[in-house]
């Protein structure tokens, strides 16, 4: 705890001269981590360019990003909308940032696990949340992941999230869980 | 496989409560049911009779909604032979048809059951039967006899002596999920576990000769296709291929079970020979094709896809070739399975936003909608094709439900704790 009182200081400073010098589209170094824990919904501004090198290049985290409870890879559940496994365009960051760690350390392998809410037939999801899971592994693909690195299992709407038998439950359980 | 034997042993000894039998309840009947009394048979042996044949019966035909059973308080005699029936007691009660009968025990452990079905306006008898069997078989010669009735009356075969598989979920507080594949009596007694996991189960399929289940089990973290022998416990894995290995249907013969392989990037139906173990792709599309059923001729295979944008039904030869779309009405329509005598499919279809249980005639393309919940799913036929039994919600609970081929029977069957879903009808007992 105390390691990470220290850490923060540069995180935050760094935090408050983002917010002073509004939209800079070429953010870099902590400026992702920070925006992060601000709990701001800047993804959009900054979309695929707040990815990550920061956290290791900047040096604000020390040890292992994924252990980064601010950096883009401590998001390790994709939602998705009903019916559908295309991968909504707010996700792309977090994506890319799994990717490039990945590709960063190919000895690394995720598990991407697909789910489907509990509307419709059980094997049908099944086929649902496997297109969700491979929705995100053909991203991580192209951004330069290796194969081996990915193994996709769907669940289908066999393992909720959540129990309630309505809108905010179901949203809840569209999702992929990336399991390192 | 010990492991797991060793598994459901330890658990039956200390949680039988969670064993609980399923409770069935009629909520609608048909109006004009067929009246009809079934006396308390008598009772020859020792100490007190082991089980109450009559009320078996009594119950099975209350609960198949076709008959208007007479309450025993209600009863103006209780005749265990023909020569004691006053038929014009029972001519005043309305009652057509008496059932007697007499349990005989035979010194050996077994019984000898004798039953007469009696039309009571003709004064004769319709059918009667002298059955022997033994003590842990009583209930189910009960459940036969209360077909032979059924057949007498109605016409058709009765599905009282049959078994429904279920899968339940249990969450003990503080506890890790249990997954359960059981076994039931058609009326909900007699439950047993035959696969316990902490992982999912899903996809009971019975063998055409009732002694087998196949199923997908999620154990070791990736789906696998099993066949257990229901009877023996033995089983075998039969595919674990990469991705999805689900919704196991066998062929009519038994020979081999269609399924859904995703081995090649995304959900195919596959014919699987269970003899030569050899795998026949029988369609292949970028669209997810799943849920595989055969026709009961064993020519052709019906399967759920949305290659047209949305889930519909499609129907394909069982070796394969171009697909012909089925179902037109609603736009999701999926998890098919024919009816025994092939004329109409079961499935499940969205209809304002609601998920139910439908029937649709093959011939006139016709559907009609049956359940009436809004999350139901995985309707299976009784093998005589009079109900359909589905999985439905009430409240948090999954639940089961069964209703009438022409929607006018409906009965709610309920487990005391936990969830219960994706039941499977059994064939007729060889």
């Amino acid at each position: 705890m105390k390691k990470m009182s220290i850490i923060w200081v540069p995180v935050l400073l760094s935090l408050l001269l983002l917010v002073g010098c509004s939209s800079t589209p070429t953010s870099e170094g902590g400026a992702d981590v920070s925006e992060q824990s601000t709990g701001a919904d800047g993804s959009d501004a900054n979309g695929g360019s707040a990815s990550t090198s920061a956290a290791s290049q900047g040096g604000e985290w020390q040890g292992d990003p994924l252990e980064n409870p601010n950096g883009l890879l401590a998001t390790r559940v994709i939602y998705f909308d009903f019916d559908l496994s295309t991968v909504r365009s707010d996700y792309m960051d977090v994506i890319q940032a799994h990717a490039d760690y990945l590709a960063a350390n190919p000895q690394v392998v995720v598990r991407l696990e697909g789910h489907a809410d509990e509307k419709g037939t059980r094997e049908y999801n099944l086929g649902l949340g496997e297109n969700r899971a491979n929705a995100v592994r053909s991203l991580m693909l192209a951004q330069g992941v290796s194969d081996n690195q990915l193994v996709v299992v769907s669940y289908g709407e066999e393992r909720p999230a959540a129990f309630e038998h309505n809108d905010e439950s179901w949203a809840l359980n569209r999702r992929v869980e990336l399991i390192y | 496989m010990k492991k797991i034997l060793l598994f459901l042993l330890a658990l039956m000894s200390w949680q039988p409560a969670l064993h609980a039998e399923l409770t069935i309840e009629i909520t609608e009947g048909v109006e004009g049911a067929l009246p009809i009394a079934v006396v308390p048979f008598s009772w020859q042996g020792n100490g007190s009779p082991p089980e109450d044949i009559a009320a078996v019966i009594n119950a099975d035909l209350q609960r198949s909604g076709r008959f208007k059973t007479l309450p025993r308080a209600d009863m103006l005699a209780r005749p265990t032979s023909v020569e004691a029936i006053e038929f014009k007691d029972w001519r005043a009660l309305d009652i057509e048809n008496l059932v007697i009968g007499q349990v005989q025990s035979n010194g050996a452990g077994g019984y000898q059951i004798q039953f007469q079905l009696l039309d009571v306006f003709r004064g004769e008898q319709l059918v009667g039967y002298s059955i022997p069997t033994t003590a842990p078989n009583l209930r189910s010669t009960a459940h036969r006899i209360a077909d032979l009735i059924y057949e007498k009356l109605l016409g058709i075969p009765g599905a009282f002596a049959t078994r429904v598989a279920y899968i339940t979920s249990t969450k003990p507080v503080n506890g890790e999920m249990r997954i359960d594949l059981n076994i039931a009596d058609a009326d909900g007694y007699n439950p047993e576990t035959i696969v316990s996991s902490s992982e999912p189960l899903m996809s009971p399929a019975w063998s055409p000769d009732g002694l087998k289940l196949a199923y997908v089990s999620f154990e070791g973290g990736q789906s696998a296709v099993y066949v257990q022998g229901v009877y023996t416990g033995k089983r075998q894995k039969v595919t674990s291929f990469k991705g999805i290995n689900g919704a196991p249907a066998w062929s009519p013969d038994g020979r081999k079970l269609a399924m859904t392989l995703s081995k090649d990037g995304n959900p195919d139906i596959y014919v699987f020979d269970l003899n030569t173990r050899k795998l026949q792709a029988i369609t292949r599309h970028y669209a997810i094709d799943t849920e595989p059923a055969w026709s009961p001729d064993g020519r052709s295979i019906v399967f759920t896809s949305d290659r047209g944008g949305k889930p519909q039904i499609y129907r394909v030869s069982a070796f394969g070739g171009k697909a012909q779309r089925v179902t037109f009405q609603n736009s999701y329509n999926a998890r098919a399975s024919f009816s025994p005598d092939g004329k109409l499919l079961a499935l499940v279809t969205r209809e304002e936003g609601k998920y139910r249980i439908a029937v649709q005639d093959l011939e006139s393309g016709v559907m009609q909608v049956l359940s009436q919940g809004s999350l139901d799913e995985s309707p299976s036929f009784a093998p005589n094709g009079s109900m359909i039994i589905y999985a439905s919600k009430a409240g948090y609970r999954g639940v089961l439900a069964a209703v009438s081929v022409d929607g006018r029977v409906r009965q709610r069957l309920a487990l005391q704790e936990g969830d219960v879903r994706e039941p499977v009808w059994s064939p007729f007992k060889k």
